[in-house]
């Protein structure tokens, strides 16, 4: 950084610009609540997204809760193959795989629980689902629980998600998890 | 008997003045910062469902003062650790006494001075006011037990007395020119005209002593960009143990500062409740014409006057909270004594020769 010069260390013809600047800021953003909040609409006097009410768009790329992914009799797409259980950089995912009925099919999770509480949303498990039995396009990010025990979602919880609509938005509600069922 | 409803009455229109705006300040410092940049602010507090562009958030911070543990350290000086946060936010609220906030009126047969206390020395009672102020800082920094807390009063003690002779010197010039340490006499002055219609307001007769007195003023009220006594984030200060209400007063002398400095920059440079060509009779202008208007309303005009230049002053007191970082300590050290003080002196030289070329006019 180079020395103030003379005008610098005399402070006050800098402060007065700066004021100049935070002013300018000040009034042409009350100038602009004041036209919205006459009904006139323009340009919002501030960038804040009021969160819970109003949302900015998701990008389409998001990783956000897991849903297995249902076949047309609703029974789950996932064949219990373990290679997501094995990817799985935290070790989140703990399935349990039984006999399917239908010969053609091999097996079928018994359990396939998350335990959201430890998952790093990498993404590994979708990509190395090769039956795409697992996605993470629900758009749901606000799940939250208790106790740790109330972050692991099971088969049932996973299996009723929906996929978000294409802006992002959540079409399925949040599951509730067990310890929140009061 | 009615003299003493008088007094109650100029008492307790400065007193509950002085709070209102004080709790009043919470909000608009935080909308106000909002605004600057680009933000809306605390907005969430609402009483069934109405918030009030967030104007409940005063109450809701003073609720929450109210119902938080007020914690004391164990070693800490059980005396000096409960009477400071008191010593600070008396001191700041007394200091308002002698602020004029309009012109005498007739109140049953006697002329009321519009300000709380009259005095003679008026000015001077408010700076000793401020100068004990100190104490408080003093003292909560010295009972808390706590190093950081020490420091931090040291800071502050050494910061308040370096913009206290600056602010001591910067306003000589307004008291050379009016001759009168009374605040009403002051601000009585600033309604001659010059040359027949300029307004002799302190700015314009002591530009100078204006800059010099709000930076010194900022400092002492040890407010951003001087607020390394109190560095809420990183250097911590002198009140890092208070918690609960008694942290609340510390905030609230704060506030309460802000406005005796706003107050006081209006009586002195700014004419105080005059407004211009405005006398007891009514509006006299320049250029002949004149209206006509009743005592009651010329006071009433003067009293909104000296509010809404009171206003002003605080918004341009915000303005620069919200723009400029803060001093590290040496600077607000050196900024004081090598350069407002000098110029403080400098000005009181400059007005002394002013006055002897123009005569004491």
């Amino acid at each position: 950084m180079s020395p103030m010069n003379l005008r610098q260390r005399f402070y006050l013809v800098e402060v007065l610009s700066g004021l100049g600047l935070t002013g300018a800021h000040f009034f042409r953003n009350m100038g602009r609540h004041i036209a919205r909040s006459f009904g006139r609409s323009g340009v919002s006097g501030a960038v804040t997204i009021q969160y819970p009410e109003e949302r900015r768009p998701y990008s389409p790329r998001l990783r956000s809760l897991h849903r297995l992914v249902r076949r047309e009799d609703g029974s789950p797409r996932c064949v219990a193959c373990m290679m997501c259980e094995t990817v799985c950089p935290a070790h989140c995912i703990y399935i349990v795989a039984d006999e399917h009925p239908n010969p053609e099919i091999e097996k079928v999770p018994r359990r396939f629980d998350i335990d959201l509480g430890k998952c790093v949303f990498c993404g590994y498990c979708v990509e190395a689902c090769p039956e795409d039995a697992i996605r993470m396009d629900t758009g749901i990010l606000e799940f939250s629980a208790y106790s740790r025990g109330g972050m692991i979602y099971t088969k049932e919880m996973l299996l009723s998600l929906e996929p978000a609509h294409p802006d992002g938005r959540p079409r399925s509600p949040i599951p509730l998890p067990a310890d929140r069922q009061a | 008997m009615i003299d003493l409803g008088i007094a109650f009455g100029r008492v307790a229109f400065m007193m509950l003045f002085v709070l209102n705006v004080a709790a009043l300040l919470g909000w608009v410092e935080r909308k106000q910062s909002a605004i600057m940049q680009d933000r809306i602010g605390a907005n969430r507090a609402s009483i069934f469902g109405v918030r009030a562009l967030g104007l409940f958030h005063p109450l809701a911070d003073t609720l929450k003062m109210l119902t938080k543990e007020d914690f004391r350290p164990a070693r800490a000086d059980r005396l000096l650790f409960e009477l400071a946060p008191f010593v600070s936010v008396f001191f700041a609220l007394v200091a308002f006494a002698s602020i004029p906030f309009g012109d005498t009126l007739r109140v049953a047969g006697r002329d009321v001075p519009l300000q709380a206390v009259t005095l003679n020395v008026g000015l001077l009672y408010v700076f000793a006011m401020l100068s004990l102020g100190v104490y408080g800082v003093m003292m909560a920094g010295w009972s808390s037990a706590n190093n950081y807390a020490l420091l931090g009063g040291q800071r502050a003690a050494a910061l308040m007395i370096s913009a206290e002779i600056a602010i001591g010197a910067s306003i000589m010039g307004v008291v050379m020119i009016h001759g009168s340490l009374n605040l009403m006499e002051i601000v009585r002055g600033q309604g001659r005209l010059l040359w027949g219609w300029l307004p002799a307001w302190g700015i314009l007769t002591q530009p100078l002593a204006f800059v010099l007195f709000v930076t010194a003023g900022i400092a002492a009220t040890k407010r951003i960009p001087f607020d390394t006594p109190e560095g809420e984030s990183e250097i911590i200060g002198y009140f890092i143990e208070y918690s609960g209400m008694k942290f609340g007063m510390f905030l609230m002398t704060d506030m309460v500062e802000t406005i005796v400095l706003a107050g006081l920059s209006t009586s002195l440079f700014l004419g105080g409740w005059q407004i211009p060509y405005l006398v007891a009779a009514g509006f006299r202008f320049p250029w002949g014409s004149a209206i006509e208007l009743s005592p009651l309303v010329v006071t009433v005009l003067q009293v909104g006057a000296f509010i809404g230049k009171v206003a002003v002053v605080i918004f341009v007191l915000m303005l620069i909270r919200w723009t400029l970082p803060r001093f590290r300590y040496d600077q607000a050290m050196r900024l004081g004594w090598l350069g407002l003080f000098p110029l403080s002196i400098a000005n009181i030289v400059l007005t002394g020769l002013a006055l002897i070329a123009w005569g004491s006019g």
